[in-house]
């Protein structure tokens, strides 16, 4: 099952690695990752997305929660958090379609970031349900590439 | 006022109440050492940077201080990764610092470089770049904080060359801050009552206890705690000496190569006391079958620790010396003192199944009037210091006869190589010992195998005449390779044959030590007791029987209570197998 871990950590170099390792070093395959500072520069904000069982999670989240350079680890699920992700998708464009696909794209308030003479590359936010959807709708067309941004997450309230 | 980063260094170390540090130098540490030659610290010139990771380790282990060591870049810095990773997996309170190239030369694969932060990394409780002078002061503030602090271990500091040479005004931090690392020392009073509860409630109790007892210097509230609740203790090849092998209530050691009373009682009881320990394999044999029946509770200063390999019912996070302080009053204030008759006799029947198990089948082996055993070894050694002695050890056979015969009566007397299990850790970390503590003998214990390992260190031992004693318990094998080939390989030894070995007493006079070779049973006790007595460094070369076995043994991954046992020890069980249905 996949899990969201949110996760507040020292702004220094070798962090990131010590964080990393932990998971490496257990076989746990880590699903997605951002990393950015905060509103505090000598803080990152650490979004983690891994699928582990309950029995797992609670292990790695107390390995995580020992490391010096971690401040707080925190497991959210969607009810508690506001998880976005951005995905850029550039996307075959044949003539005749144009309008269509635009219109699509609208309807899930996509952008179109860069234009070509056979292609398109969208750029659009959302949780997990609204980018599989969004791909699921392109697909159609012909999609030539698709990038994510991996997932941020930020506790309600 | 302004300051070297050497000078800084010193002067930290001073701050740190350091009174000696085991190295080797190099290059990139150069400066330090050039600062050290003026410095009142003492600088223990070690052979090998392995060694000088252990005998920081040794040091520490023997005083509950903070160990030191200390080494160049590259090589250096990866020669003490043994001795760092073997203090890391048995929580030894350490502080290691690394010289590095210049910060200008570092990521350009220049001489003697590598990525120190990066292989020390999984093995370190911390580690530190320093990259500014300025942050010298407080990185090694940090690193000694760190390493004491919560669940000890090593940390190392890494230190770029430039940072050693350039200037800048001196601020020792007062007090430290991480935001990151807030150990929690006071357990849950609930839980602890909880406990306390249970502990009273139980009918056949047994107390697991493990090196948080010793890190802790909980020894004394252990004591309290099993004397007062009537309840046997068993230890971890980590714990001995938190509690005296000859107390009535000792069950010796458990696991692997643990009692047969141990074991049993273990698995038998219905409240398990677990005790700064971390459920490691080598304890708990197959995890569905440890202690099965029981109710448990654990006390560890390591979140992480809890519910890692085995679920506990009652999890108390916190510093088992103070835990133990609230839970014994606790359990006086249940029990009233003197305990109720009723409550006594409850608790009786348990006991006087354990002092029966341990009648019947206590530790054996054969004694030989032609061939030296090594298990007589050890209690002739046990005998003539009374338990007063510091031991070391390597790791193998020896070391388990060493934990299974010794009478051991004191903590911080008994300092091995546990959880890493690192071959030449003994002679090392004996010499580290003795300079933690001159009142008691020290003693190192080795297998020939383990002490070819790093026997160069009779070098610092004959330079400081330093009077340790080195009983070698050779029986020209890696013996525990071997027994393992035998039981399990259809005895094929590949590759644990040491027949061609150098002699050892040679090897000590070479180095200007004393030597001996004892070879038949009637010269041991005498050469024994002259050896131990001595006031000079001694190095013993007892040649024992080539292929005895540490028994009992619990195969790996079975059950605790599947044990194989030794030739006396199945007679003794088969005689008496209807007293343990």
């Amino acid at each position: 099952m996949l899990r969201t871990l949110i996760l507040r950590v020292e702004n220094r170099p070798g962090a990131l690695a010590r964080i990393t390792g932990l998971f490496s070093a257990r076989g746990i395959n880590i699903e997605s990752l951002t990393v950015a500072r905060t509103e505090d520069p000598t803080l990152s904000h650490m979004t983690i997305v891994v699928d582990l069982d309950d029995v797992a999670l609670e292990k790695l989240v107390k390995l995580l929660d020992r490391l010096v350079d971690v401040v707080t680890v925190t497991v959210v699920d969607t009810r508690e958090a506001v998880e976005r992700e951005l995905l850029l998708l550039k996307v075959r464009q044949e003539p005749g379609q144009k309008l269509e696909l635009l219109k699509e794209a609208e309807l899930f308030r996509a952008r179109v970031v860069d234009v070509a003479p056979h292609s398109y590359v969208l750029e659009v936010t959302g949780d997990e349900d609204k980018l599989e959807a969004f791909i699921r709708v392109f697909e159609k067309y012909g999609i030539l590439e698709v990038v994510r941004s991996g997932k941020v997450a930020l506790a309600r309230g | 006022m302004k300051m070297k980063g050497t000078e800084i260094f010193v002067e930290c170390l001073r701050r740190e109440g350091v009174d000696v540090v085991f190295g080797h130098p190099g290059g990139a540490i150069l400066p330090i050492y050039d600062q050290l030659y003026d410095a009142e610290i003492r600088h223990i010139l070690m052979r090998h940077e392995q060694a000088a990771a252990h005998a920081a380790d040794g040091y520490a282990r023997a005083s509950g201080r903070v160990g030191v060591a200390m080494a160049t870049s590259g090589p250096g810095a990866t020669n003490l990764v043994t001795g760092i990773a073997s203090a890391f997996m048995d929580s030894v309170p350490m502080v290691v610092f690394t010289g590095q190239v210049p910060s200008t030369l570092i990521g350009t694969d220049a001489f003697q470089e590598a990525d120190v932060v990066g292989i020390t990394r999984p093995c370190t409780k911390h580690n530190y770049l320093v990259l500014r002078t300025e942050d010298l002061a407080r990185t090694i503030r940090e690193a000694f904080y760190l390493a004491r602090m919560g669940r000890p271990g090593p940390v190392l500091v890494d230190l770029p060359k430039d940072i050693q040479l350039s200037e800048c005004e001196f601020d020792y931090p007062r007090e430290v801050h991480l935001r990151g690392y807030r150990p929690v020392l006071e357990g849950d009073r609930e839980a602890i009552r909880q406990a306390a509860v249970a502990i009273v409630e139980a009918e056949r109790p047994v107390i697991y206890a493990g090196g948080g007892v010793i890190a802790s210097e909980g020894a004394e509230e252990l004591r309290r705690l099993a004397e007062m609740g009537r309840i046997p203790v068993a230890t971890t090849l980590m714990g001995l000496g938190g509690f005296p092998t000859e107390h009535p209530l000792s069950l010796g050691m458990l696991g692997m190569h643990g009692s047969w009373y141990a074991n049993t009682a273990i698995s038998r009881c219905d409240l398990l006391i677990a005790l700064g320990v971390r459920f490691d394999d080598r304890v708990t044999g197959k995890l569905s079958e440890f202690a099965p029946t029981a109710r448990k509770i654990h006390v560890d200063i390591d979140p992480a620790e809890i519910n890692k390999n085995v679920r506990v019912d009652i999890p108390i996070v916190g510093d088992v010396r103070r835990v133990l302080s609230v839970l014994n009053a606790e359990v006086e204030g249940l029990l009233g003192a003197p305990p109720a008759a009723a409550w006594a006799q409850k608790r009786q029947r348990w006991l006087a199944q354990i002092a029966e198990w341990k009648r019947t089948y206590p530790f054996r082996y054969e004694y030989d009037d032609r061939v030296i055993k090594p298990q007589w070894v050890i209690e002739e050694i046990a005998r003539i210091t009374q338990g007063e002695a510091i031991l070391t050890t390597d790791v193998g056979q020896h070391q388990m006869w060493a934990a299974q015969y010794y009478r051991f009566k004191h903590p911080r007397t008994w300092i091995t190589s546990g959880g890493l299990g690192a071959m030449g850790f003994g002679l090392p970390a004996a010499i580290g010992a003795w300079f933690a503590r001159q009142d008691r003998p020290v003693i190192a214990i080795c297998g020939d195998g383990s002490f070819q390992m790093t026997m160069q260190e009779l070098a610092v031992v004959a330079e400081h005449r330093i009077p340790v004693k080195v009983v070698i318990l050779n029986n020209f094998f890696l013996g525990m390779v071997r027994q393992w080939q035998q039981i399990f390989y259809n005895g094929r030894y590949a590759a644990s044959d040491l027949r061609v070995s150098p002699d050892y007493a040679k090897i000590a006079e070479a180095y200007g030590l004393r030597g001996h070779t004892v070879r038949r049973p009637e010269e041991l006790v005498g050469l024994l007791e002259e050896t131990l007595l001595a006031s000079e460094p001694v190095i013993l070369d007892v040649q024992v029987a080539a292929e005895e076995n540490v028994y009992p043994m619990v195969p790996p991954g079975a059950a605790i209570t599947e044990m194989i046992l030794g030739p006396l020890e199945t007679t003794a069980v088969a005689d008496s197998k209807e007293s343990i249905a």
